[in-house]
């Protein structure tokens, strides 16, 4: 058994009203996602300032991905519009800086698709595993 | 060389402070040498005659000194603002920063603002003073007798370089022309910086940021940065130290700010202007502004008053996040 094996730490933030019961149902379902993720539940998905995703970051996530209520479906009606504005913006930046695009993602899922919460968890964990060590946007101090 | 002359602007104020239009001036005052120019605020008129100072250094864009300043004057303010000036200015009263009826705004023309390091580069240290004749600037220095002569274009600040305006949004009265929107080339860096690849783009992001001394010079000179309380001034916001406990830290600061103003930033360049490392804070404001234009159609902050920021806006058919990379061209 390898012990130094390389394992990604994924920041999962998860709307309460779909993307959280999503994570519920796959549950449910006994459906596979990677135990790298780690699910942060908010409010909703435009709770999640572009503070968060850069503190994720500092303190040693490899990945961050946000999931939100599909656009229309908001359980505060527009929440998830200014969500993808912002993310737009940041996720752009954060390319503008070099920092690798495939550590950030934005998904919409709704409360009925577990399946689609742990395909998405499956991908975005490989893609991320594959970049290996976020080492751009790391805060030394806070190691693991 | 400015078109306007300082006597033109001094009279100007002088006249409305005796028929009691404005009680105080917002001018400009020389600081220890002729290139530091700092805003101050004159009473009457002799004042005015002593200290007001107008040259090709008088870069400070007053808007934001109005959020304070105005509370502290009993009447109306007089302030003097340039072209680029007024887009902060609509930009604060569409955010209800300061209240209009306490402001008489004259507009001045602008021919742009030296920058004081490219005279040094070209000049040498030692300035003593500099006078301007025609399109030129006349530097004294300590180590000759003769001036040395530079034209004023060569050693423009960056953001007059790419002037984006020479046309006054707003103003109570006008002195000298108006001018026009001109096309600027102003994202041209931008887009040299988008088509590096991401090594280079991080190395060369690394290389300015690094250089960064947290001395908030940046967000205190912002028009757009008027919080009274701001965030980096939590001790728990991870980023409130002077000395950069690692590289992550000028980089978290740098991306907040910039994200803090995306929006509602003019492009006026104070940033960049007041920056003592030198870094291009613009290039991170402007590319917001770019991909704001591009995701979300054309926006200029401070145009007009009242329009909506695109960040405090949606449509139900924006650009996913997903999308953004699929636009600005491949090269990952």
């Amino acid at each position: 058994m390898q012990i130094n094996e390389y394992k990604p730490l994924i920041v999962a933030f998860c709307c309460n009203w779909c993307s959280y019961a999503g994570a519920d149902l796959a549950g449910n379902n006994r459906l596979n996602y990677p135990a790298d993720v780690k699910i942060i539940r908010v409010p909703c998905s435009c709770r999640v300032n572009p503070m968060f995703v850069l503190r994720a970051f500092q303190r040693g996530a490899d990945g961050v991905i946000i999931c939100g209520c599909h656009p229309g479906d908001c359980h505060y009606t527009s929440g998830n519009y200014f969500t993808r504005r912002r993310m737009a913006l940041l996720f752009s930046m954060l390319d503008y800086l070099g920092i690798e695009r495939e550590r950030t993602r934005v998904e919409w899922v709704s409360a009925a698709e577990g399946a689609k919460f742990a395909a998405t968890m499956n991908d975005f964990t490989e893609k991320v595993a594959a970049l290996g060590e976020n080492k751009r946007l790391e805060d030394l101090r806070c190691k693991r | 060389m400015q078109k306007i002359t300082r006597e033109q602007l001094i009279d100007k104020a002088v006249s409305l402070l005796s028929d009691g239009t404005v009680e105080c001036v917002l001018g400009w005052e020389k600081g220890q040498f002729d290139y530091d120019i700092t805003p101050a605020v004159f009473n009457d008129e002799n004042e005015l005659r002593e200290n007001f100072v107008w040259n090709d250094f008088c870069g400070a864009n007053f808007s934001k000194y109005l959020v304070s300043k105005t509370r502290k004057c009993n009447g109306k303010m007089l302030v003097f603002l340039k072209p680029c000036d007024t887009y902060s200015f609509n930009q604060l009263l569409t955010e209800h920063r300061f209240d209009r009826e306490k402001v008489y705004a004259v507009g001045i023309p602008c021919e742009g603002m030296a920058d004081i390091d490219k005279i040094k580069a070209a000049c040498g240290d030692g300035i003593i003073s500099i006078d301007a004749s025609g399109d030129k600037l006349n530097v004294h220095t300590l180590y000759s007798d003769e001036p040395i002569s530079v034209s004023a274009e060569s050693v423009f600040a960056e953001r007059c370089m790419n002037c984006k305006s020479k046309k006054h949004v707003a103003y109570d009265e006008l002195l000298g022309e108006d001018g026009d929107v001109i096309e600027s080339h102003r994202f041209d860096e931008v887009a040299e910086i988008e088509a590096m690849t991401p090594d280079e783009r991080f190395a060369f992001w690394q290389n300015e940021l690094s250089r960064c001394i947290r001395c908030n010079a940046c967000r205190d000179a912002c028009p757009a940065c008027t919080c009274e309380k701001c965030v980096f001034d939590n001790p728990n916001s991870g980023v409130e130290n002077k000395a950069a406990a690692n590289s992550f830290e000028e980089k978290m600061f740098h991306i907040i700010r910039a994200f803090h103003v995306a929006g509602r930033c003019t492009d006026c360049g104070e940033c960049s202007r007041v920056c003592p490392q030198h870094i291009p804070l613009h290039l991170l404001n402007r590319k917001f502004i770019k991909d704001i234009n591009s995701f979300y159609g054309d926006y200029q902050a401070g145009a007009e008053v009242g329009t909506r920021a695109p960040l405090v806006d949606y449509t139900t058919d924006d650009l996913e996040p997903g999308e953004v990379f699929e636009r600005g061209g491949d090269n990952a």
